[in-house]
């Protein structure tokens, strides 16, 4: 099932199996907008975590303030179960980020971009720069235009660019924010496998995103933003089977398919356009279709519905995943 | 379980002291390392390396303008190290460092400590250096270190230009000074130096103020245009008659107070005062910065 908000998450689990946890994290810019709102999260080690919600819900903020970008002004925070922000220098070598996309400098190349940001990292060890430089333009892609200026990059490549300075050095944890906005589909599949493969390797993948679609087949967890406030998070597995399985029967005698599917003693039934639904429940589909047509319902279609996971936060947020803002 | 031979003893590591001085020196190795990409940065940006050839250029002018037209007279007034340069090219050098140090100089190192913090806040990349993470008072401290090292290449620039374009351009021997004494051209030729490094420390305390206002915006420009504009401001207030006892305390009134090495012996004086007021600036706008700085929401 789906934590709700009332049940605090890092009461589930404790909180050195977590990567990340926030308690009652808050950020209320000076202009008077609350742009995150008491913040409970807690992001199991080893996980796939997707932070999701529309735009404006407060993912990127949130994720500033874990990087110690921005400072709290409620609540407190612990990252590889260290607390923040009075860990920053020791735990941020650990963690890679991608925050609100990419950023460098549009006159050196990718290459001399990445040794920039090696550079300001006091942990990584200048004699495996060149190396691990290496490696990283080659996890997503970039070998062949590592020495090209970042100015004649193409959005996908800036974006590829970006995971890679987060791929810089061993990393316990990668903070992701959006990180396949402007990539085609097919770079959109890249980075999903690339992340299920550093996910692989025991790293935890903190990823946000306001599309469901994209992020739903990778994560083992998922967290769920509505302006500013938390609205549920849990394993996805758990999401599924939360999930209430409809039976959809297609007839023209609305009523009396209405009546046969009340009296089998099924839920939530509703009468649409040529079609009656219910909540299926345990039931066996095929136990309502005998009672349908014994009931004398001309049964012209019958489906079970399992509603997507989109559906269940269209519910939760209050709008589509594929709105861009 | 300490042993006699030295490589031993840091292998092994058994006494708690050493660890914190490797620290240290790992700490300072990696400081360093942010410092040469940040002067590497720097000097490669071709603006920069415009601003610099532009600031080597000017002596050569000036140079060539004294020997097609001659020194100015002399009759009007005292003796000039513009008269000077004709019968001496080393004057050279110090002619072209007071010109220059007006506003030229200033406005170079106004365009690289003001784009500093705030050129990196408008292309987002401060935002990924401080999640690299590297440490908000590490950062400043580099980025003010390498504002320093481009005051000191910029005047560096100004002088080395202004001694070869002297020596070619002028006859070159011992320096006949404005008291009246003479001394050795390799004397001469430290003093220069000690020149060069009195307007570096000018420069680096308009530097502090530059990364003050760096700190406080997302647009370099602004910065830049903030502290050319205070530059020229005070340069105004800084020759009103009634205003002359607030002189003392403004930073241009000194960046020209290097006349004293002319002299025999060494005037250091105003010199000293000088370097008094640059420390001042850079603890006053050093403090503002680093405040500004660490409590800033980085939110571009
Ligand atoms: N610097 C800021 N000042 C004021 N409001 C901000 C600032 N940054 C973000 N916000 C507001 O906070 C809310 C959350 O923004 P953000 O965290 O960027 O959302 P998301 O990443 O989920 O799209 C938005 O309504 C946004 O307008
Ligand atoms: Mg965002």
């Amino acid at each position: 099932m789906l934590t709700v908000r009332e049940r605090t998450p890092s009461a589930t689990l404790p909180a050195e199996d977590c990567s990340i946890v926030t308690r009652g994290l808050t950020k209320r810019f000076r202009s008077g907008q609350v742009a995150v709102d008491a913040l409970d999260l807690a992001v199991p080690r080893g996980s796939v975590f997707g932070f999701l919600g529309p735009n404006g819900s407060g993912k990127t903020t949130t994720i500033r303030m874990l990087l110690g970008l921005v400072a709290p002004t409620g609540g407190a925070w612990e990252l590889l179960g260290t607390p923040m922000p009075g860990g920053t220098a020791a735990v941020l070598s650990r963690v890679g980020a991608l925050v609100e996309g990419p950023a460098f400098y549009p006159y050196l190349s990718g290459e001399a971009n990445l040794r920039r940001y090696d550079a300001a990292d006091p942990a990584a060890d200048p004699r495996t720069a060149s190396a691990r430089i290496g490696l990283a333009l080659d996890r997503v892609g970039l070998a062949a235009a590592a020495r090209k200026r970042y100015r004649a990059y193409s959005l996908g490549m800036r974006q590829r660019l970006a995971i890679a300075a987060a791929l810089l050095g061993p990393r316990e944890l990668l903070i992701l924010d959006e990180p396949t906005n402007g990539l085609d589909p097919q770079g959109t599949r890249e980075v999903r496998g690339l992340i299920k493969e550093i996910a692989a390797g025991g790293t935890t993948v903190f990823v946000s995103s306001h599309l469901l679609a994209e992020v739903e087949q990778m994560c083992s967890h998922i967290a769920v933003m509505r302006t500013g406030r938390l609205v549920a998070q849990g394993p996805i597995a758990g999401l599924r089977a939360g999930e209430a399985v409809r039976i959809r029967v297609e007839t023209p005698d609305l009523a009396e398919a209405a009546a046969v599917l009340a009296a089998s003693g099924l839920a939530q039934v509703r009468t649409g356009d040529g079609e009656v639904s219910a909540e299926l429940g345990a039931d066996a589909p095929e136990r309502i279709c005998a009672a349908l047509v014994a009931g004398g319902v001309a049964v012209r279609g019958l489906a079970v519905q399992r509603p997507s996971l989109e559906d269940v936060f269209v519910g939760l947020t209050g709008e589509g995943f594929d709105v861009n803002g | 379980m300490s042993t006699v031979s030295g490589q031993e003893t840091v292998s092994i590591g058994t006494g708690a002291a050493p660890l914190p001085r490797a620290r240290a020196v790992g700490a300072l190795r990696a400081w360093l390392r942010l410092l040469g990409s940040e002067v590497g940065l720097t000097l490669r940006r071709p603006r920069n390396i415009a601003m610099l050839a532009v600031l080597a250029l000017v002596p050569v002018l000036i140079g060539v303008a004294l020997r097609t037209f001659g020194g100015p007279d002399e009759t009007d007034g005292g003796p000039s190290v513009f008269g000077q340069v004709t019968g001496n090219g080393l004057f050279l050098t110090f002619a072209a460092l007071s010109i220059l140090v007006q506003l030229l100089l200033p406005v170079a190192v106004a365009v690289v400590a003001g784009d500093s913090v705030a050129g990196e806040a408008g292309l987002g990349t401060l935002r990924y250096l401080l999640a690299a993470p590297a440490g908000r008072t590490r950062l400043l401290g580099v980025k003010y270190a390498n504002a320093v090292v481009f005051c000191l290449a910029a005047v560096a620039a100004v002088a080395l230009s202004s001694l070869l374009a002297g020596v070619l351009l002028f006859p070159a021997g011992p320096i006949t000074l404005l008291s009246g004494g003479t001394i050795p051209l390799l004397d001469g030729v430290l003093r220069i130096g000690v020149v060069v490094l009195y307007v570096t420390a000018g420069m680096a305390a308009l530097a502090a103020v530059a990364l003050a206002f760096s700190t406080m915006t997302e647009a370099a420009v602004g910065a830049i245009a903030s502290t050319v504009g205070l530059v020229v401001v005070v340069q105004v207030l800084g020759v009103i008659p009634q205003l002359s006892v607030f002189q003392p305390y403004l930073l241009t009134h000194w960046w020209n107070g290097f006349d004293g090495v002319l002299r025999d012996p060494m005037a250091t004086g105003e010199m000293g005062q000088g370097l008094l007021v640059f420390a001042a600036y850079i603890a006053v706008f050093g403090s503002i910065a680093w405040a500004r700085f660490t409590g800033k929401d980085i939110t571009c």
